[in-house]
């Protein structure tokens, strides 16, 4: 299993191959959410361009939006979460995965930052 | 509005040190959460018992030999038959019928002590100071904290601090004495449960809140649990589901307005002809309850529609209840449709969600009503 790349919008992303990838939310990201009650995913075959809006992660709080960190095609996503949506809170980066990705352009994944520089970026 | 200027109640230091994050609110630099979450909180304050600092809500005194009859010049409810102790909700209304404000007033026997929102405290008292009769007195209480302890655990957690506050029952108020200090105890709040509402001198209040916090039964509950439980208890949130284009008919607030004031026209109050028409005529939107089948929470502006097309009615509250657990809301809808058992629909960012209405409130109330 290959290390962790972390977004600017607090996504992580793990590559699985070549051209797939692996995303969800970071732990900084799930407490300051909140306990998350409904997480809304994309259709699988979906388009997604970086940046754009992919999913919705619903707390007791707020709603808040999930950007797309690369460029891609929907082919998996995690249908675990419409019954255990808690997943994001208790096992961000595990269980509580969101989507799997085939990339349009792995160069993208560069462009991210690896956990030393994402961590120091939330110390601020 | 910057944070410098934000206000902050005695029990600041205190929730910095709890770990609460604080968020602007009215004004006030208030704690959302603590390090548990709200939904935590909120499942805690249901099972056992929660503390909440209310501090920021306005506390007034009002004394006078007609004060009872100036309270009822300005809000649609009986004051002068409120027996000694015995509280009262009721609601300011404008010229229109409009709500001004929500407020919850006790005769304490030599005054009335009446709190009101902390967002609508300064308009509030400005507009009672400029209809003061001259043998009435009133004066903002701003040296006492105002601490909620609510949840079915309240009362045996008040047996240890002031024994006598556990004699109340709900919707009755004293003034009590209390760690040595002199308090106004209310047996109510805005959980839908068992609970007192202190207020009790600034200074003393860290020493009460940390000696309550250090029982077992208990934990520090913010703002966002606050907002959870009354949700699910399907009180009004002023701002929100009461404003001052909203009446206490459409608001489904009719118990708060007295019938004998309607039907005596020697009676008079602002809005008092709106509310007779409204009483007697109807209105065409009522405040109903909505429970939904589906996951995603319904929120505050979220148009309700009857067939896919025709809007009937609009959001004013809305969220996951923890205890409920499901999405619930608060909406006004076209008297038509607000029949319990109504099917409606709802689109979520363009997703069709199927609500039906339901009788508020979404939990039981299971307030302290006579001695055991």
């Amino acid at each position: 299993m290959s290390a962790l790349k972390y977004s600017e919008d607090h996504e992580w992303l793990r590559v699985d191959d070549d051209t797939t990838v692996t995303i969800g939310i970071t732990d900084f990201a799930q407490k300051q959410l909140g306990d998350v009650v409904y997480v809304e995913l994309p259709e699988i075959g979906q388009q997604v361009t970086k940046d754009e809006d992919i999913a919705v992660v619903e707390s007791v709080k707020a709603a808040s939006d999930i950007k797309a960190p690369v460029s891609g095609t929907v082919l998996e996503i995690n249908s675990l979460l419409s019954d255990e949506p808690e997943k994001v809170n208790t096992d961000p980066t595990g269980k509580g995965w969101f989507l799997k990705l085939k990339l349009d352009n792995p160069a993208e994944i560069d462009q991210l930052m690896d956990e030393a520089a994402y961590l120091s970026s939330i110390q601020e | 509005m910057s944070k410098t200027e934000l206000k902050r109640t005695p029990l600041h230091p205190l929730h910095i040190l709890q770990n609460a994050q604080m968020v602007p609110f009215s004004g006030y630099e208030m704690p959302v959460q603590y390090t548990k979450g709200v939904k935590q909180e909120h499942l805690h304050t249901r099972k056992h018992a929660g503390l909440f600092d209310i501090s920021h809500m306005g506390q007034v005194k009002l004394s006078g030999d007609s004060a009872a009859q100036f309270l009822e010049s300005l809000l649609p409810s009986r004051i002068q038959n409120l027996p000694h102790n015995a509280q009262r909700y009721s609601v300011f209304i404008n010229e229109q019928g409009g709500i001004i404000d929500d407020l919850m007033i006790t005769n304490a026997g030599d005054y009335f002590f009446v709190v009101i929102n902390a967002a609508c405290k300064d308009n509030d008292i400005k507009y009672m100071q400029s209809h003061l009769p001259d043998d009435c007195t009133l004066e903002e209480i701003t040296d006492f904290a105002l601490l909620a302890l609510q949840g079915p655990k309240a009362g045996s957690v008040m047996q240890r601090y002031c024994p006598e506050a556990t004699e109340l029952v709900f919707m009755t108020g004293a003034e009590f004495t209390l760690n040595s200090v002199p308090c106004f105890i209310n047996r109510c709040g805005y959980t839908g449960e068992d609970g007192f509402e202190i207020s009790i001198p600034a200074e003393q209040a860290e020493n009460l809140a940390r000696s309550i916090l250090a029982e077992e039964e208990v934990e520090f509950i913010g703002l966002g649990a606050r907002d959870s439980l009354r949700l699910e208890a399907g009180y009004c949130l002023y701002g929100h589901d009461l404003d001052e284009n909203t009446s206490p008919v459409e608001a489904n607030l009719n118990w708060v307005i007295s019938k004998s004031r309607l039907e005596d026209e020697s009676q008079s109050y602002p809005g008092i002809e709106t509310i007779r028409q409204q009483y007697q005529h109807g209105v065409e939107r009522l405040r109903v309850g909505l429970l939904s089948d589906g996951k995603a929470p319904i929120r505050e502006g979220t148009s309700i529609l009857y067939d896919q097309e025709e809007c009937i009615g609009k959001v004013t509250s809305g969220g996951f209840g923890p205890s409920v657990e499901k999405p619930i809301a608060i909406a006004y809808i076209n008297k038509q449709y607000a029949a319990v058992g109504t099917q409606l629909i709802v689109k979520v960012r363009n997703r069709i969600q199927h609500v039906k209405v339901v009788a508020l409130p979404f939990v039981e109330h299971r307030y302290y009503k006579r001695r055991t």
